[in-house]
């Protein structure tokens, strides 16, 4: 049954519809079939055991994996081999990586409006009045002539969103954001990611951190051996998981919050 | 047993005033082999971001040449290198007067081994870096120059110093084509004098005091352009 959560994007544009998307590594198979399909403003959480193809899945949509058949479409845009069409996806998809990835010889500003100065070809004052509304949005404007070494990780990867945020995705990807933060970091990140779920920002999200998927998610994919094996709300996921290894998957996730 | 020479340097009978009568002569080898090693480094430090650049394009025709370049250059004498330049170029119409040569020779030598220092910082660089630029948008040559280089440049920076450092002795191999540099006006005011021991023990000084100077010039640019703070 679809909750309210669900019926409140399900009339909403196709922003992602990933098709029979297959990937190997050498002998491994990595993503066996897998289709995908996100709405508008829709928020999923892609959870799964490590090395369950969950990351690979969202490295896909913005083509930092190539797959070996199958169609990816984003914001309408079919990504073939040509370097236009990954060009025109990456820039209406923002993403976000567990270890931050800013650019250490950057100042905080100047990671923002990179992007925005090189691929979209705003001068620099312009970009840095974008840069500075964004980074006041994840309450860091006050680093912004900083390096990034000199920000904590949780800093750090609000810094990060803020960083794809400048370039005004469709759609924002985040890839375990919180994992390799400090446990007390976790929080100002998540509240970070549920400002932006708040707004409506279209968001797929891998991540253990359940609270924050019972919270925003509007569904939850649980992934394993390359394959979506349940999708279904978040709330039915919790409460009655259906495969046996999504239960030991939670059993081993619950056991430690 | 035994014998010192009879015609040993004796050192009560050292003469230096040849050398101060010279001083002229000598303070413009110092500024022209400074020239030249400035231009050599600056070159070779263009030619090896470039090779790499090139070497890394994912094109085999931009890469080939780069291999081969730096196996040839890598591989053969400096030496032969700047004869090459000097005596064989002119046979096919090219012709290069001794400083532009040894200039040349210089930057062509010192940039394959740029290449080779450059490759390992690029290498050394996270590939979260170069993914990070590709998601937002960043082109394989926008991600190149904005997000690898300076930090590939500042991680390979004191080989890269002590390189440019080799650069700058080697120019001393450019007298060999007569380029007006210091060894070649040592030998001249030797050669005129027959002062050798003076003559190569002051521009051995020189050389020394040389050094510092491109080393303590290499120390200011790599403060300026790599003194971000470390991860």
């Amino acid at each position: 049954m679809p909750t309210e959560k669900q019926l409140s994007v399900s009339d909403n544009e196709v922003l992602i519809e990933l098709k029979k998307i297959n990937k190997w590594y050498g002998g491994f198979h990595a993503l066996k079939n897998v289709d995908l399909t996100v709405r508008k403003g829709e928020r999923i959480v892609l959870c799964g055991p490590s090395g369950s193809g969950k990351s690979t899945l969202i490295r896909c949509i913005n083509h930092l994996e190539e797959i070996k058949d199958g169609s990816i479409r984003v914001a309408g845009q079919e990504i073939d081999k040509a370097a236009k069409s990954i060009e025109t996806v990456r820039r209406e998809v923002g993403m976000v990586f567990q270890s931050f990835n800013l650019f250490p010889h950057l100042k905080i500003i100047d990671n923002c409006t990179l992007a925005l100065r090189r691929v979209k070809g705003i001068p620099r004052l312009e970009a840095e009045e974008f840069a500075r509304k964004y980074l006041d949005r994840v309450h860091i404007l006050e680093q912004a002539d900083k390096y990034p070494a000199q920000l904590s990780g949780g800093q750090q990867q609000r810094v990060a969103i803020a960083r794809a945020l400048c370039m005004e995705p469709k759609v924002m990807l985040f890839d375990e954001p919180t994992s390799a933060l400090d446990p007390e970091m976790v929080k100002e990140v998540l509240d970070t990611m549920i400002g932006l779920a708040e707004d409506g920002m279209t968001m797929i999200c891998v991540t253990h951190e359940m609270g924050f998927a019972r919270q925003v998610g509007h569904r939850i994919l649980f992934m394993a051996d390359g394959e979506i094996l349940e999708e279904t709300t978040p709330e039915a996921f919790f409460k009655n998981p259906q495969h046996d290894r999504a239960k030991a998957f939670l059993g081993e996730i619950l056991a430690h919050h | 047993m035994f014998l010192w020479p009879k015609q040993g340097i004796s050192l009560n009978k050292l003469n230096y005033s040849i050398v101060i009568e010279r001083w002229e002569d000598l303070l413009n080898g110092v500024l022209f082999t400074l020239a030249l090693s400035a231009a050599g480094i600056f070159l070779a430090l263009v030619i090896g971001v470039v090779g790499v650049a090139m070497h890394r394009s994912g094109s085999g025709m931009l890469r080939v040449p780069v291999v081969m370049f730096v196996e040839l250059i890598r591989n053969t004498p400096f030496l032969v290198q700047i004869f090459f330049l000097f005596f064989a170029l002119p046979l096919v119409g090219i012709r290069l007067g001794p400083t532009v040569t040894a200039i040349i020779a210089l930057a062509i030598n010192g940039g394959a081994y740029s290449i080779e220092i450059i490759r390992g910082g690029v290498d050394s660089i996270p590939r979260g870096q170069i993914e990070a630029g590709a998601a937002l948008g960043l082109s394989r040559r926008q991600i190149f120059g904005d997000i690898i280089l300076i930090p590939a440049l500042r991680a390979v920076y004191p080989a890269l110093s002590s390189q440019f450092i080799l650069l700058t002795l080697t120019s001393s191999v450019c007298s060999s084509i007569s380029a007006n540099e210091l060894t070649h006006v040592a030998q001249r005011i030797e050669s005129e004098t027959f002062r050798s021991f003076e003559v190569y023990f002051t521009i051995t000084g020189l050389y020394l005091l040389i050094s510092w100077l491109i080393m303590a010039a290499l120390s200011t640019l790599g403060n300026r352009h790599f003194s971000y703070p470390n991860q």
